[in-house]
């Protein structure tokens, strides 16, 4: 169920600040016994965020690293924090579909989701390449084509306009497609035209996957996933492109909720 | 034999169908109630709306009116029952959408008799067994509450009962044998915090309606009070909540439940699955008079039949003897060796209801979903679970949870890996 929180009556508040008047002392010295208990236990439990987030972490890893064989838990480590932020509004809203993931952060805050984005972010761990499945030599190249150029006749752009020239994703939120595995990108291509993944509105995205053919989506997954990594993969600065489609989440002033 | 108990079955039906017919004829003569004086001034009063907002908290409207990612109040969520799918109507003001035509007399039939602005029948999905006890000040509050929200277009969604659910006539019978209007009566033997804490918990937090046993017909049975019981489809058990020798809350003092309810934890346990989102939606938000009320009322419950020790037999100690190797590998780091847990961090599974409840489905699909604990002014930012489904199978975990139902002070049924297999069949909303 989504959780809504009106405000609080005043008067409740009041009641609230009594309360904890009342409450304070007891805090204090329940906060005395714990660090007693605490100190019995075996190993104590460090009161950091990386403990916290075990959840998270026994699906994508520690550090975020994801599972980069299938791919299938996705990396999080370095990407950009409102990318992450986004996606973890976006399981909530039901805009984008994983059961688990959005049972998970269905009661997360704003400002919770904020710290476990920025601690992915911050995250560096290095790509791992994974398989790609034998495709043909043309297959590839179909890919870098639409990759760097695009296809003028299905009014598809090239993939660098939005993602960067190297394709290492844009500030402050555009995910980069470098390292990305093959069966993920073919997977988050094929959601976008099942409405099971979806941003806010214009999703260009939605677009661009709708207009690519299906062996499209084979051709520029398996070149995304040949593709060697460029030394600096780092996000490029805010601004340094300009999407050749409406995009909501890239709109000027489009801020992450 | 077989015809004999086939003959009263038919003599059973045809008397609810008659009892059922007897209601319709007696709806069927009872007209909605004159227009009241109530007009948008009275409404529009900032104490009134205040007062709403808080009472609306209280009772959770949010929670159901509310889609995943929708306005809030705007309804589009399909409740899932044995029934069908039910859809939730849009309760914002608007007029083609919601309730911007409707009135107070209107809005009063409906969370009092359980009727529709048409006189129609509503599914008690609604929990209007429950509302009817809510008072007419307080039923005024909230509706001013709600004719102050946005107006929000969103027409309800299509539902998929099946037949005969799905024609509100049905609900004839059902009405007959489970639902009767009426206020909450105060009683006079017991202090006003117990009264506001039974009013609270019986009328507005409609908690009968998850903690008491539900019979094949979606009515409430007629178990104890509070006496706990699954959630039909969603496949949850919410306890017995007596605190009395035997009860499911054993032991609990009337701070436990007030910690629970305001912060998602206590020393004793940690709420999850839907209960979190009562936590994170309403409780958390209440006052601590009411909190403590509530736990008064509660503390009040009676004690409970005693439940006769399950016999394990030798497939069940088997089950537990796997079970010990991979607590000790999965689970012993956070809730420790002896089930006590840590304070304010991790729950402790040493004689925690939901470990020990009746049917096993709690603590199963604890392990299965892992997960946060309830996010909470009081706990900003809590600690989480990971989830098992992907590293244990039904066998182990079948293995580990019979484990923690039978250790320390535990004395509850093993889990079969069938019942796990079903388990994780079921959608984690
Ligand atoms: C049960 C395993 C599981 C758990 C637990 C889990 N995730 Fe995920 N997560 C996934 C999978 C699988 C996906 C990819 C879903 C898809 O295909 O769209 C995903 C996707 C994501 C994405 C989008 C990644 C991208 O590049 O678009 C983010 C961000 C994310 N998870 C963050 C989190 C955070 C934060 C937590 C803890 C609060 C968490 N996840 C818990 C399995 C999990
Ligand atoms: C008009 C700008 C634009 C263009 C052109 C574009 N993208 Fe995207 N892409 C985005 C944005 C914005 C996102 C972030 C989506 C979100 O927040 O859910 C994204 C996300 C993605 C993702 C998901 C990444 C992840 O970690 O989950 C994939 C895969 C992707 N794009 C592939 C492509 C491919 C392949 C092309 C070229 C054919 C392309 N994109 C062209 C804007 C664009
Ligand atoms: C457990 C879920 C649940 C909760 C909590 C809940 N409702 Fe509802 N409500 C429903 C469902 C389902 C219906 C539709 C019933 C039907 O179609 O017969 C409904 C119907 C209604 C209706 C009739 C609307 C119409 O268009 O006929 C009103 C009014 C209403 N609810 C108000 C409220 C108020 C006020 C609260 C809080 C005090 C509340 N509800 C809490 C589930 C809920
Ligand atoms: C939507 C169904 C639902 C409603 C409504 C509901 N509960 Fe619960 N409750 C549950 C379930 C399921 C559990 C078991 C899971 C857990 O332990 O948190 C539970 C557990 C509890 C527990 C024990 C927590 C523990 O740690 O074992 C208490 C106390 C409780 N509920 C009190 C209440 C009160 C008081 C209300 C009314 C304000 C209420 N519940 C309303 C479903 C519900
Ligand atoms: C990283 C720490 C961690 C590990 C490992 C862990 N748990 Fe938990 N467990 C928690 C937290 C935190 C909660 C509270 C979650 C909530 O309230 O939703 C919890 C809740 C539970 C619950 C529900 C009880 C309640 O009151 O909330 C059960 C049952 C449970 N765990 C069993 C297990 C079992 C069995 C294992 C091993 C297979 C295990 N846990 C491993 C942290 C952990």
């Amino acid at each position: 169920m989504p959780a809504y929180n009106p405000g609080m009556t005043s008067r409740a508040r009041r009641r609230r600040t009594r309360f904890l008047v009342v409450l304070a002392p007891c805090l204090l010295a329940w906060q005395a016994v714990r660090a007693v208990h605490a100190a019995e236990e075996v190993a104590a439990i460090p009161d950091t965020l990386q403990q916290r987030i075990a959840v998270c972490t026994s699906c994508h890893g520690v550090h975020g690293e994801g599972t980069p064989g299938s791919g299938y838990f996705p990396r999080l480590a370095g990407k950009p924090a409102d990318y992450l932020v986004r996606q973890m509004q976006d399981f909530r809203r039901g805009l984008r579909k994983y059961a688990p993931m959005e049972y998970t952060v269905r009661q997360l805050s704003p400002a919770y989701m904020r710290e476990i984005a920025d601690y992915f972010a911050a995250q560096q761990v290095p790509y791992q390449r994974s398989a790609v499945p034998a495709v043909s030599a043309q297959t590839l190249q179909r890919g870098e084509q639409l990759i760097d150029h695009g296809d003028p006749a299905r009014r598809v752009p090239a993939c660098t306009a939005c993602h960067g020239s190297q394709l290492t994703g844009v500030q402050p939120s555009t995910p980069a497609l470098v390292g990305l595995p093959y069966d993920y990108v073919s997977a988050q291509l094929g959601s976008w035209r099942t409405h099971t993944r979806a941003m806010a509105a214009p999703d260009c995205m939605a677009v661009i996957a709708g207009r690519l053919a299906d062996s499209d989506i084979t051709a520029v997954a398996a070149a995304l996933a040949s593709r060697e990594l460029p030394a600096d993969i780092h996000p490029q600065p805010a601004g340094s492109v300009k999407p050749p489609l409406p995009c909501g989440v890239l709109a000027a002033g489009a801020s992450v909720p | 034999m077989r015809g004999l108990r086939r003959l009263f079955a038919m003599l059973l039906l045809l008397l609810v169908l008659l009892a059922g017919w007897l209601v319709v004829a007696a709806d069927a003569g009872h007209r909605p109630e004159a227009r009241t004086g109530i007009g948008p001034a009275s409404l529009s009063d900032p104490a009134l709306i205040a007062r709403g907002d808080y009472l609306a908290t209280a009772a959770d409207c949010a929670g159901c009116h509310t889609a995943q990612g929708g306005r809030p109040m705007a309804g589009g969520r399909l409740l899932p029952t044995p029934f069908g799918n039910i859809p939730v109507p849009n309760i914002t003001p608007d007029r083609e959408t919601g309730l911007g035509r409707w009135s107070f007399a209107d809005f009063w039939r409906a969370l009092h008799t359980g009727r529709g602005r048409r006189g129609e029948w509503l599914y008690p999905a609604f929990p209007y067994t429950s509302y009817t006890r809510v008072s007419r000040d307080d039923a005024l509050a909230i509706f001013a509450y709600l004719q102050s929200l946005p107006p929000v277009h969103r027409p309800t969604a299509t539902g998929s009962l099946r037949f005969p659910y799905d024609r509100r006539e049905s609900l004839g019978p059902w009405r007959a044998l489970y639902f009767r209007a009426g206020e909450f009566r105060p009683d006079p033997e017991q202090s006003a915090p117990w009264n506001r804490g039974a009013y609270l918990v019986q009328g507005l937090g409609h908690c009968g309606e998850c903690h008491t046993r539900r019979n094949a017909w979606g009515g409430l049975a007629a178990a104890p009070t509070l006496g706990g019981g699954q959630i039909p489809v969603q496949n949850w058990y919410a306890p017995d909540l007596s605190t009395r020798q035997h009860g499911g809350l054993q032991g609990w003092s009337a701070q436990d439940i007030v910690q629970l309810l305001k912060t998602g934890q206590s020393g004793r346990g940690s709420a999850f699955g839907p209960m979190a989102d009562v936590v994170a939606g309403s409780t958390q938000h209440l006052s601590d008079d009411d909190l403590q009320a509530m736990a008064t009322y509660l503390v009040s419950l009676p004690a409970r039949a005693p439940v006769p020790d399950v016999d394990p037999t030798s497939h069940d100690d088997a089950l537990v003897h796997q079970g010990k190797p991979l607590y000790a590998e999965h689970c012993a780091a956070c809730h420790g060796k002896d089930g006590r847990g840590m304070a304010g961090v991790y729950p402790p599974l040493d004689g925690n209801p939901s470990v020990i409840e009746p049917s096993g489905i709690n603590a199963t699909r604890a392990v299965l979903l892992g997960g946060f604990a309830p996010l909470t002014r009081a706990v900003p930012r809590p600690y989480s679970m990971p989830p098992f489904a992907q590293r244990l199978s039904d066998a182990e975990v079948a293995a580990v949870v019979s484990y923690i139902r039978r250790s320390w002070s535990n004395r509850a049924s093993a889990v079969r890996p069938e019942a796990v297999g079903r388990d994780r069949q079921t959608p984690a909303d």
